[in-house]
């Protein structure tokens, strides 16, 4: 594994990030690219999903924000430091959709996805009416939760890391699923389900084993990023707009693969800093996520690694 | 001979609706032979192959494979016991290459191996049916004889102990026939037991060791094919010609 | 919703309260029923789940309200304009975003119909944010003691089925219509016989989207509504489908009546916001009981 390049590849990416703003302590970069950490870590576990198994899931948004209330209300509520609250809330998110995904899962393609938006709807609906966790007006935690961490400012260079390093276990998890029996077991699902479960591949297990994975990172990043806000209500952190822009980058990049979805990630977030910038296209964001991923399916539906690959078919050897 | 059977069915009987696709039906396979499936279409074969494999359960019986009984299993549980079958109407992974293919065949067999191992025995399987020059095509690319190898190679990497082959040699020319024969009997040889639908009289009837006869989901004879060529019933159902019978016995 | 019981929980007085809101249900639950034909029609042709449903109700709705203050005609009026107009708006959907998808997996179309979705919805939202919208109906209603059934509830109901019944005379009695099935039936075969499919599948696209600018009127007629009620709508039509079978419009009617039998039962207990949710749990374990539907036809049939 350590002789494979793109190993390497991943690892000069998390260096970039974590380097880049720390070195001349650049704290607008660093504040631009935490929701490029966010954008590939929901993508790339999104991938494990959509990529591989074929399976469209509309509200993996749903790991994030639970993820994000799960921490902030056990700091909150209960004390506890941000490191089990984080990992509590990784756990909890998983589990979760370990028993959701045996039950959703045996749905075909089309009613699963729709499912995933119903449990969005669902959870999204429960916290408004959870008064323990502020019901629709969320809960706010006090900057006192920062001095452990040595201080405002300090905390945010730690989280800023934290999440760098989600991003990079993100990417690695997605490369070696891809890479192992187990992916090849989904990716033969993806091709042909039914094929798949006579060759031997235990279809229902491993779909559900996908989906719980899918959901454990994104917890994490969920609840460093609600964290640092501060700050977590109902509308903000089941906002399907993010789920939605998940599985644009992910085609956009090239479904499936590893290298793709990083890039697309940062390609997508471009796009939209400068659309958000421009005063014709700042309401448009949804429609021009529409427009991409219209195009993308008609035109492009192997994204860009598809392309890549069609120039350079050497590339195949070296990136995932 | 009295070895105990790999296969057998005891009574399996299937109705879709208002449809009995599988009436009543017993049979045995013993270790190391090909038996041949024959029958008029619409008599029940590829019905019998999925109630094998786990597609569908059966209505009534029981369906012991290895001493354990299967019936009502899941495909992949039976693929796992070390069964595996090739499709009539082809099912390749469209967007993987021949070797992934195979890879994912080989991995997910009787010996669930490590991806290392079963890359070695998808690339032997690849070896056995030809597929060699064509180990890094993608699966759609390839020609439907082309698919028919892939689905043959694909069931070979699980090193099964039995194979279910339906309909392999359909749409093949006569010299692709040739070989695919050939393939079949090292098959055979290497301690596989086989089980083949096939419509090509000539071809089954050399092929097998013993024949099973179906006519609309019913057995209508079990015996070497000699014995079955020769049986009245079946040629009243499904050789018709007295003269092609005779020719057969004498092949046989 | 807005229905509303009388006074004093006394056992009685419950029990014919919740009887009148399901009567009110099951006229209701006809609006629903249409509603949904659009989706199976389109998924029993096709095999294509058409994720912009939601959003082409709304998009009646939307022709409703401007109609109706633009030229200040009676909202029923709205309804040939809608019909023919969501017809045309179908066809275009076909084309830019179906047509390619036919014949490749599900997802692809899933995720076509999805994105255009999206353009619609962010293009609608940035013309006219999250108002509210309402259409004044003011009918004659039907009173039975102190419980009163609206009359835009019961033309609404009415209408849904004459246009039901109209959409199976079409189905079972013009040479499109049974073109269609045929299509629906066995594409490959439909294709052998002459028929030209790629015109049918986009007039079932026209027909599908039509149903539900139509019965985006009749809910308008109704309820007020945003931009983003459509996502409430095209849950309620899967809903209806799942219960009704694919692809079956019979089926959808009346699991329309069902759907609306069951939000009259138990809207007066509940708090709205979770009435979707409920009815969403629902869907999902109907689902995992019964993957194919409930009336699970033989797939392919109208």
């Amino acid at each position: 594994m350590l002789r494979r390049p793109f190993f390497w590849i991943i690892a000069l990416v998390i260096a970039a990030f974590a380097g880049l703003p720390a070195i001349g302590n650049d704290v607008e970069l660093r504040e631009s690219l935490v929701l490029a950490c966010v954008y590939i870590t929901l993508a790339s576990n999104l991938n494990l999903m959509l990529g591989y198994a074929g399976y469209i899931n509309f509200g993996s948004i749903v790991f994030f924000g639970l993820g994000g209330y799960i921490c902030v209300w056990l700091i909150y509520s209960h004390d506890w430091p941000l490191v089990w609250s984080l990992l509590a809330a990784g756990a909890g998110v998983s589990g979760l959709a370990l028993v959701f995904g045996l039950g959703i899962l045996r749905l075909r393609g089309a009613f699963f996805a729709l499912s995933t938006i119903g449990i969005v709807e669902g959870v999204q609906a429960f916290a408004e009416n959870f008064t323990p966790w502020g019901g629709s007006s969320g809960i706010y935690i006090s900057p006192q939760v920062f001095l452990p961490l040595g201080g405002s400012a300090r905390a945010l260079w730690v989280i800023y890391f934290a999440l760098v390093a989600t991003m990079g276990a993100s990417l690695y998890l997605s490369y070696f699923v891809k890479t192992s029996k187990f992916g090849l077991g989904l990716l033969a699902i993806g091709q042909n389900e039914d094929a798949a479960a006579i060759l031997g591949v235990p279809t229902p297990r491993y779909k559900a084993l996908a989906y719980s994975a899918s959901a454990f990172l994104p917890a994490i990043a969920g609840g460093l990023y609600f964290f640092k806000s501060a700050f977590i209500q109902p509308s903000d952190a089941f906002d399907l707009t993010l789920s939605t822009e998940a599985i644009v980058i992910c085609m956009l990049g090239g479904q499936g693969t590893v290298t793709g979805v990083a890039l697309g990630a940062f390609l997508y977030e471009q796009l939209r800093g400068y659309l958000l910038t421009s005063s014709t296209f700042a309401n448009f964001q949804l429609t021009i996520a529409g427009v991409l991923l219209l195009l993308i399916v008609l035109f492009f539906p192997a994204g860009l690694m598809g392309f890549i690959y069609s120039r350079v078919p050497a590339a195949k050897k070296v990136l995932e | 001979m009295s070895a105990a059977p790999l296969l057998a069915l005891d009574r399996v009987s299937k109705r879709f609706g208002g449809l009995q696709a599988v009436n009543n039906l017993s049979f045995a396979i013993q270790p190391g032979e090909i038996l041949g499936l024959i029958g008029p279409n619409g008599a029940g074969k590829s019905t019998l192959f999925n109630l094998i494999n786990g597609v569908f359960a059966p209505n009534t019986g029981r369906i012991m494979f290895d001493g354990i009984d299967i019936t009502g299993a899941k495909p992949f549980a039976v693929a796992r016991h070390g069964l595996a079958r090739t499709h009539q109407i082809v099912q390749p992974l469209t967007n993987m290459t021949v070797f992934e293919n195979c890879t994912v065949g080989a991995c997910f067999g009787k010996d669930n191996k490590p991806l290392a191992a079963a890359r070695e025995a998808a690339e032997a399987a690849i070896v056995l049916t030809g597929l060699d020059d064509r180990r890094d095509m993608l699966a759609l690319h390839l020609t439907i004889a082309g698919k028919k190898r892939l689905e043959l190679a694909r069931a070979l990497a699980a090193e099964p102990k039995l194979l279910l082959l339906d309909e392999v040699l359909a749409g093949l020319n006569p010299t692709e026939v040739e070989h695919m024969i050939g393939v079949i009997r090292k098959i055979r040889d290497s301690g596989v037991t086989i089980l083949i639908i096939e419509h090509l009289m000539q071809v089954i009837m050399n092929l097998s060791d013993r024949i099973v006869v179906l006519n609309y989901g019913e057995k209508l004879a079990e015996g070497v094919p000699a014995d079955v060529a020769r049986d009245p019933q079946v040629i009243e159902a499904y050789l018709g010609d007295p003269k092609l019978a005779a020719e057969l016995e004498g092949q046989a | 919703m807005g229905r509303r019981i009388c006074c004093r929980p006394r056992p009685l007085n419950l029990m014919l309260g919740i009887l009148a809101s399901i009567i009110d249900g099951v006229l209701v639950g006809l609006v629903y029923g249409l509603a949904a034909m659009g989706l199976t029609l389109i998924w029993g042709v096709m095999d294509v789940i058409n994720l912009t449903h939601g959003t082409m109700v709304v998009a009646g709705m939307m022709g409703l309200y401007l109609l109706v203050n633009a030229l200040g005609i009676s909202p029923y009026l709205t309804l040939p304009p809608v019909l023919i107009g969501g017809f045309f708006v179908g066809v275009a959907l076909y084309w830019i975003a179906i047509h390619r998808m036919v014949g490749r997996p599900p997802l692809m179309s899933l995720l076509s119909t999805f994105s255009v979705n999206l353009i619609l919805i962010g293009i609608g939202t940035a013309v006219w944010g999250t108002a509210l919208f309402n259409v004044e109906v003011s009918l004659p209603g039907f009173s039975l003691g102190r419980y009163t059934f609206p009359g835009a509830h019961i033309l609404a109901a009415v209408l849904a089925a004459v246009i039901a019944a109209a959409l199976y005379f079409f189905l079972h009695y013009t040479r499109i219509g049974k073109a269609l099935r045929a299509v629906a039936n066995n594409r490959e075969a439909a294709e052998l016989v002459g028929i030209p499919t790629t015109r049918l599948l986009a007039i079932a696209v026209g027909t599908g989207v039509a149903l539900a600018g139509v019965a985006g009127v009749l809910i308008g007629t109704l309820f007020p509504f945003t931009i983003l009620s459509g996502d409430g709508y095209q849950l309620k039509g899967f809903i209806v489908t799942v219960l009704g079978g694919f692809g079956n419009p019979v089926g959808a009617l009346l699991g329309g009546i069902a759907l609306g039998v069951l939000e009259g039962a138990v809207t007066p207990f509940v708090p709205v916001s979770w009435t979707l949710v409920i009815e969403f749990a629902l869907f999902v374990l109907v689902l995992i009981a019964f993957p194919n539907g409930i009336f699970a036809s033989r797939r392919g049939a109208l």
